[in-house]
């Protein structure tokens, strides 16, 4: 195992994300504090409560999963996608690393800078709602959970872009409308009963169904069901990461 | 000497059915100085590429000091280091870091001190801070040299590494690789350019279309392959060449003041005494002699010819 390698990747990619530090922090605290304001104060005003829980609380572990798993995708994909553009993934083929050392230092780095965010988020919920912690260790699971497996599909988009805008395209039109459509702002059972059944096939339900339920109790569908779901979309993204590897998909001629 | 780097039977196609290696057999000796010339699209970058392990071989095998470049693949790159023909680095970053971030990459732990003694040998030392987007383009292809060295490996890659660099640059890199020759690396460098060759390498190879053609020791190569010209400037001009020196194959210039005899510099007899009377005895006035030896793009130019 080559531990310096993992390490001298993992530290290089977080100088990166401290050389803009401002946009890093600043941007999700802000864009946070603009759902409370709208979805809280302005229109959460009309929704007393959800599930026995206060609007206002209720969406802070939807608006976390929402800004964690965009910001684990973007920060990985950037990650891996910019050696490429650039042409100094060279160094990282020819140098005597095996694939799994670097997923875990590219990975581990964007899991990192969306977990950051991810703990922000929290912090600055704490302004704005009165919110408890049901099950502290188990959110933070959830959370490191969704910070790596989103950030390994993230690898994998780096991987697959050509260009700068196939980096934007699975984002904005897979992962943006999968997080709006799988319960950040409401609870599944609010749904008609045909669209409860058609929701269930979007995976991100699971994962922010679970992480709801470290906070209250309350889950739309069973943690056990929310944790299979997320080991098996880790699992499948390692997969497909070991066979790019492989192969050479997009990287290797 | 002992062989550093073996390649057998090294096969190379792409997808598209193109064929980039074929069966190439090569030995490099440690410390030595290989030069592969060959022209644009000859399969010389392909070729290192393939050794360091950035291209997956179709067939064959690669050792490097011993270790199989696929099945001990972290022990056979620990060897190697790349100066690959763009200039491929992070423009943000500070040359420290980037060098830095090289040897971290090959497992070795950060010594600042040791990379700052490469980059005062490699005359950095003053840009060690200094964000690689503001250097010069000479000095980028030595944070790329500094990059590829910064793990002390002992087979040095270069592709092209004077590749549209100016006359003065390429003589400095020239230097470089002397340097570093000295130090016991052993460097293998791609180029079309047959002076850069012929100024430092220890063996040459010629590669083309995928085939290596010959492998061979720089001077044996000239001394074998390399023929000599006597040109004879005359004081009139010669009409024809006199049947008399028939058995000469001489040729005679347009204007007819000077007449070129080929020849042998390594045979047990050139000829040219017999040549000189004869050519009095014809009544022939000389008024100069010169010889010029072919040079080694003569004989690249000649051996990329025949496999055209």
């Amino acid at each position: 195992m080559n531990l310096n390698a993992v390490l001298t990747i993992y530290v290089f990619e977080m100088k990166r994300f401290f050389r803009t530090l401002t946009q890093s922090f600043i941007s999700p605290v802000l864009s946070t504090s603009l759902y409370f304001v709208v979805f809280g104060a302005a229109i959460g005003s009309r929704i007393e409560t959800v599930e026995d829980v206060s609007y206002g609380a209720f969406i802070v572990p939807g608006l976390i999963m929402l800004s964690v798993m965009t910001q684990a995708t973007a920060n990985a994909s950037f990650g891996i996608y910019f050696p490429k553009f650039i042409g100094t993934i060279y160094e990282l083929l020819s140098a005597p690393v095996s694939f799994l050392e670097i997923v875990a230092g590219y990975v581990g780095a964007a899991a990192t800078k969306a977990l950051f965010i991810g703990v922000i988020i929290l912090v600055t919920a704490f302004f704005f709602v009165d919110i408890q912690i049901a099950h502290p260790l188990a959110m933070i699971a959830f959370l490191v959970l969704t910070c790596v497996s989103f950030a390994l599909l993230g690898f994998i988009i780096g991987i697959w872009a050509g260009n700068f805008e196939q980096l934007q395209l699975i984002p904005l039109l897979v992962i943006t409308p999968l997080v709006f459509l799988g319960g950040s702002f409401y609870s599944i059972t609010m749904l008609p009963p045909i669209w409860q059944k058609v929701t269930l096939f979007n995976p991100v339900v699971y994962l922010i169904s679970g992480f709801r339920w470290s906070f209250f109790g309350t889950a739309d569908v069973s943690i056990g069901v929310s944790l299979l779901a997320i080991a098996l979309f880790t699992g499948a993204c390692l997969a497909f990461i070991w066979w790019i590897f492989r192969t050479g998909w997009r990287i290797r001629q | 000497m002992s062989t550093i780097v073996s390649v057998q039977n090294l096969r190379k196609a792409y997808a598209g059915g193109f064929e980039a290696l074929k069966s190439v057999n090569l030995d490099i000796e440690e410390g030595e100085i290989l030069a592969l010339l060959g022209p644009n699209g000859a399969g010389k970058t392909t070729l290192i590429s393939t050794i360091c392990g950035i291209t997956l071989p179709t067939s064959g095998s690669i050792t490097v000091g011993g270790h199989d470049t696929i099945t001990d693949f972290r022990a056979a790159r620990a060897l190697i280091g790349l100066v690959p023909q763009e200039i491929n680095l992070e423009p943000f970053e500070t040359v420290m870091n980037t060098v830095s971030f090289s040897r971290g990459l090959f497992g070795k732990s950060r010594d600042d001190a040791f990379v700052e003694k490469l980059l005062g040998q490699l005359s950095l030392a003053d840009k060690k801070n200094n964000k690689v987007m503001t250097l010069s383009g000479g000095m980028k292809r030595r944070v790329l040299i500094a990059k590829a060295l910064a793990h002390e490996p002992r087979v040095l890659f270069l592709d092209e590494p004077t590749a549209g660099v100016d006359v003065e640059l390429r003589k400095d890199m020239w230097d470089v690789v002397a340097d570093l020759k000295a130090s016991g690396v052993t460097i293998i460098l791609t180029t079309h350019y047959i002076e850069e060759a012929e100024a430092i390498a220890d063996r040459v190879g010629v590669i083309n279309k995928g085939e290596i053609l010959l492998v061979q020791d720089k001077a044996d190569l000239m001394a074998q392959m390399g023929k000599k010209q006597l040109r004879i400037e005359l004081a009139t001009p010669a009409a024809e060449i006199p049947a008399a020196l028939g058995n000469y194959d001489l040729v005679r210039a347009e204007d007819g003041l000077s007449i070129t005899y080929s020849y042998d510099s390594t045979g047990e007899r050139t000829g040219i005494t017999t040549l000189l009377n004869d050519l009095q005895k014809a009544g022939l006035q000389m008024t100069d002699i010169q010889t010029q030896q072919s040079s080694l793009e003569d004989i690249f130019v000649g051996l990329v010819k025949e496999t055209a």
